[in-house]
Parts: C-alpha cells; structure tokens; sequence
C-alpha cells in the first residue's frame, strides 16, 4: 500500500478486534500505611539474631533482680565448712552433670552436706557462687545503666549546643573534646579509679567522664543536619527562642540515633567496669561484681574452674546479647547506616 | 594537605601536654607530701621543698614536670622495686609489650582481610553467615574471656604451649596471649572488610572489570580490596585501644613481663610513680597511632585530604 493509498482508506468494522482480555482484571492492591515504629518494629523482628539478643539480655535483667533470692544462701555470708563445692543442682544430677561430682569424687556426700546444693558450686570461702553471679550482674548492669544514661545527657547537651550554635562555640567545643578523646579511656578511668574512694559511684563517675564524647558527637551531626530544615526555619521566624528549638524541635527527632548509640555503650561500660574490678579497682568486698567475680576466680582457674565458668558465661553472654540487641536495633531504625 | 597535617600534629601535642596536666594535677593534690619522716622540723622540710623546687609557683612546677616527663624522667618506684629507676623498668619491658601487640595486630589483620575476603565474595552463604557469627562474637567478647579459655583448654588440659610466660621458651609463649589478643582484631577486620567489600564488588566499575574478562583473584586483589582498604585504616586507631586494654589483663593472666602486667601490678600496690609513667606511655603511643593513622587516611584518600585540608 502506498502513501496515497493509505491517506484515502476508509476503515471498515472488522479491522480492529478486540483482545481477549476479558479474564485480565487490573487489582488494585491497597496497603494500610504503616507508621514509622511499625515498620521498625517488622523490621527488627525480622533479625533473628536481635531477637536472641533482647530475649537474653531480659532473661539476665530479670535473674539479676530475683537471682539473689532463689535460694537460701546470701552474698556475703562465708561457711568455710562449705568451701570450694562443686556446682549441684537437683534433678540435674541424675543426668550426669551439676551433680557435685570433682575427679570421680562426690564432694557433697564426702564432707557430709547431702542435702546441701549450690547451683553454680561455692567459692573458695564457702559463699554461693549463684547468688553472687547475679548479685554481680545487678551491680554491673546498675554501673553500666547509670553511666550511660549520665553519659547522654552530658553528651547530647554539648553535641546540640555545640551544632546549634556553631561558629567559634562549636570550633572551641569541638576541639576540647578532641582533646579529651585522644587521651585513652583506659588510663583516665584507671587513675580515677586509683585516686577516688573505691566504691560504685567512683566507677560510674570514671566511666563518665570520657564516656560522653561519642554521644556528642552523634547528636552534634544530627543538629547539624537537621538545622538547615524548613521547620526550623519556620520555627525561628516564628519567634521561638534557641531553647525551645534546640530542646522541642531538634531533640526528640535526634532520641533515635541517641537510644542506638547507648545501645552500644552499655556493653562498652560493662565491659570497663569489669576491667577496673579485674585489675583490683573495682567495687570493694564483699561486693561483687562480674569483674570482681572473674578476678576471684581466675586464681584458681586450673583447679576449681566452676568458680570462673559461670561469672565468665554470663559476661560474655551479657556482652554478645547486647551487642546483638545494638545492631538490630540501628539496621531496624536506619538500614542505610548499616554498615560497621 | 601540609595544613590539615600541622592542625592534627598540633591537636596531638595538645593532648599529650593535657595528659601531663592531669597526671600533674593527681601528683599535687594527692594526699601526704613526699618528706613525711617525723624527725624533719619545719625549717628542715622548708629547705628540703626549696631544694627539690616544691616552693615554686603552679606553673613553674608544671614546667619543670613536663621537661622531666619528655626527657624519660619518671622517678624512682616506691613499692614493686625500691628505689629503682621506672624508665629503665619501663624501658626493659616495654619491647615484649610492642612485640605482642605487633604479632597480634598483623595475625589479626592477616586472617581478618582472609575472612572479610571470603565472607564478602560468597556473600549470603553459610560461609558468610559463620564469618559474621564469629565476627560479633570476637567484637563483643572482652579478650580476656578468650585468654581464661585458651589458657585453660589449650594450655592447661592439652598442654600444647606454656600457660605462663617463660623467658627460655619466648616464642611458644607468646603464642597463646597472640591469639588472646588477636581475636578482637580479627573480629573489627573481617566485619570492616566483609561490608566494604560487598559495597565495592556491587559497584559498576567492578562490573566492567568484569566484562573486560579479567581473573576473578587479579579482580580482587588490585580492582576491589584496593579501594575496599581505604575505610578499614580507619579501624586501626579504635583497634590500638583494644589492644592496649586487652594487654594489660592478658599479661596478667599469662605472666608476661610486660609494661602491662607491670602497670596492674603497680595499680594493685599502690605505686603511683609507676602508674603515671605508664599511662603516659600508653598515652603517648595512642596519640602516636592516631596520628599516624590520621595522615596515612589523608594520603590514601585525596577525598578526606581536600576536604580536611580546605577546612
């Protein structure tokens, strides 16, 4: 057909037809909106490991509140009689294991204690070793909460005045915490830990005194980025003052990052707290805390390792569940930061 | 680029000269005063505090300790060895403490890279899965729990190397406190190169590499763990501080007669010559590494070099 042939056809009926769609129908799927927790929420459930994680660490906070008093025994109290017995337990011992038994030999039965049991064994001064785990898992867990919560306020304060206000604020801000970060927490917390009074609150105050600067730095980018937004902007010409914009505009949009990062120094100041107890600046006895535990312990590692198992297990676990925890917890809030 | 490397030498003179403030600070307001023997008169202890410069304004004093400090003059230990000078106890085991940070850093990094490698190239297997397991297990575990177990399964029931140090045998002992400290190191790498890696290998460039027909290791080797390295400088600083943690408590638990052990050992009785020598050897070599690091990060990546350096 050529060009002036086409221009002069005439269509007729039967040229088109119509496709057989009539079984195709076009579904118009409508998903309810989900909010933004909601979505954290299915987010974080979906990270098996994260969901370990806060199972664990609950399971330790609730033993650490009612462990100290599901027996008998208490923290402080020494039987001499009673000292260095293997873990026992009930039930158990049928099995096979936490049956009191030490190189073939049932100590329990030999010292004439039949119907004595200590879950986790006793130590070398006859206190039970159960109790004083989770006696030391509060304090730990106690230490390390306060110090972080103590942590966050300073922190974010600085970090939001700090990015507010900027200009030579924020330059002479910014390098007193340099300076201050390039001195190893390790030998701050150490000389604090030698020159204040041993005790709970001169470790909480050593882990605060350097524990801050991370999270300055956190909310200090966030002011940073979210200073330049529209509704800031509108606030201002609204008339409102720095303070209420710092803490009623900026402050709750920035709670999430803060909440991860605190997250992650949790762990951090357990982890402190149970070193300045190992090298012998922790909570003075008969306290105990898990590093004053695994430093008690590890004396007698190769003769009497119950007495270090069960401190050491619940640290590492207390440690991993927490970090887990941490992780989800940023992957879920912000899969973009994914990354380290 | 000379700039943003003046600002940080700079910052790390500042901090070092803060560090001497503050062990200065804990030195004057110290309870007691250092001529405590009864026998002394007033006159007496007044000429002793002139003849030792004690009498001096603040800030001349302080001038004075920060020449003593930088020229290696730490004072004599009260406690752990009378009357003995702590720059040269310092100095005698200050080697086998850089040895085992060193091993432990390059085993670390070494069979980190190995992992993340591996990890990042069969991402989404079960080899991957096991690599980030490991990975947050050696992150979050303090080494010292690694250290207790080594020293137990390895040392003490197979027997295979020495569970405390001995000076004959320097090699097999250090093996043990290596891996001990390695592990954290292990664990920051491998999750460092596992993620940067996967980002790299996704990018388009690799993919033309790809197309181009190159070999798979020349591919990872020069075109992918070459821009995947940059990020994972950055580790090393936050590792260092591992390192210095770990070692105090993993000398001590293995015996080493490093400036580790030494420090708890001096925290333990009481000796404050000591503990302020060493921690500002620790400070000092932190400081050091930062630096370093810092500027090394400057020059691998002319990004951070501008932007710094415009600043």
């Amino acid at each position: 057909m050529t060009l002036e042939e086409m221009k002069e056809y005439e269509f007729l009926d039967d040229d088109f037809k119509f496709a057989h769609n009539e079984n195709e129908h076009l579904i118009d799927r409508s998903y309810s909106s989900t909010s933004y927790l909601k979505d954290v929420l299915a987010n974080f459930m979906k990270n098996k490991g994260a969901i370990f994680g806060v199972v664990v660490v609950v399971l330790i906070i609730i033993l650490a509140i009612i462990g100290p008093y599901l027996n008998d025994h208490t923290y402080k109290s020494i039987l001499i009689e009673q000292a260095s017995l293997p873990p026992r337990v009930p039930l158990l011992e049928k099995l096979g294991v936490f049956d009191g038994i030490r190189n073939g030999v049932n100590l329990y039965v030999e010292r004439g204690f039949s119907d004595l049991y200590y879950w986790f064994g006793s130590d070398t001064q006859g206190r039970d070793i159960f109790t004083r785990v989770w006696e030391g898992t509060r304090v730990s867990l106690i230490i390390a909460f306060t110090a972080v919560i103590i942590d966050i306020m300073i922190g974010m304060v600085y970090g939001l005045i700090s990015g507010y206000f900027g200009g030579k604020i924020d330059i002479f801000m910014q390098r007193f915490a340099e300076i201050l970060n390039g001195i190893p927490q390790l030998v701050i917390v150490t000389l604090l830990g030698l020159v204040l009074p041993p005790g709970i609150v001169s470790i909480i105050f050593a882990l605060m005194i350097t524990g801050w600067i991370g999270m300055s730095r956190i909310s200090r980018a966030q002011v940073l980025k979210l200073k330049e937004h529209e509704y800031i902007l509108a606030s201002k010409t609204l008339g409102a003052r720095d303070f209420a914009i710092i803490f009623k505009d900026i402050l709750p949009n920035i709670f999430g990052q803060i909440i991860i990062m605190s997250m992650f120094s949790i762990p951090n100041a357990i982890f402190m707290e149970a070193y300045l107890s190992f090298v012998g600046l922790g909570v003075p006895a008969p306290l105990a805390s898990l590093g004053s535990l695994i430093n008690e312990g590890y004396k007698s590692i190769t003769v009497m390792p119950h007495i270090i198992t069960s401190s050491i297990v619940v640290l590492a676990l207390l440690m991993l569940s927490f970090n887990l925890f941490a992780d989800g917890l940023r992957d879920a809030f912000d899969p973009k930061m994914k990354q380290v | 680029m000379g700039k943003y490397v003046l600002k940080r030498i700079a910052i790390s003179l500042l901090t070092l000269l803060a560090i001497l403030f503050i062990l200065f600070l804990m030195l004057e307001y110290m309870p007691g005063s250092p001529f405590n023997d009864e026998k002394l008169t007033e006159a007496q202890k007044i000429l002793l505090y002139a003849k030792y410069g004690l009498d001096q304004p603040f800030f001349i004093k302080f001038f004075n300790y920060v020449s003593k400090m930088i020229t290696g003059d730490f004072g004599v230990s009260y406690t752990i060895n009378m009357n003995f000078a702590v720059g040269d106890m310092i100095a005698s085991r200050l080697p086998i403490t850089i040895k085992l940070g060193l091993q432990a850093i390059t085993l670390g990094s070494l069979i980190g890279l190995l992992l993340g490698i591996v990890a990042a190239i069969k991402h989404n297997t079960w080899i991957d899965t096991i690599t980030v397991m490991i990975s947050t297990l050696g992150v979050s575990v303090p080494s010292y729990v690694f250290a207790l177990g080594l020293a137990y399964f390895v040392g003490y029931k197979l027997g295979w190397f020495p569970i405390l140090y001995n000076m004959s045998k320097a090699f097999e002992s250090s093996v043990l406190p290596t891996l001990a400290l390695s592990v954290f190191t292990i664990a920051n790498v491998a999750r460092f190169t596992r993620s940067e890696m996967i980002d790299v290998l996704g990018s388009d460039y690799i993919r033309l590499v790809q197309s181009k027909g190159v070999k798979e290791w020349k591919l990872i080797l020069r075109h992918a763990l070459r821009n995947a390295l940059i990020p994972i400088v950055t580790v090393i600083g936050p590792l260092m501080v591992g390192l210095l943690t770990g070692s105090m408590v993993v000398e001590k638990i293995f015996a080493i007669p490093g400036i580790g052990s030494l420090m708890v050992n001096a925290i333990q009785m009481n000796d404050y010559n000591v503990v302020i020598a060493i921690a500002f050897v620790y400070s000092s070599l932190y400081i050091f590494t930062m630096l370093i690091v810092d500027i090394l990060y400057g020059i691998i990546d002319p990004r951070i070099r501008i932007a710094k350096g415009g600043s």
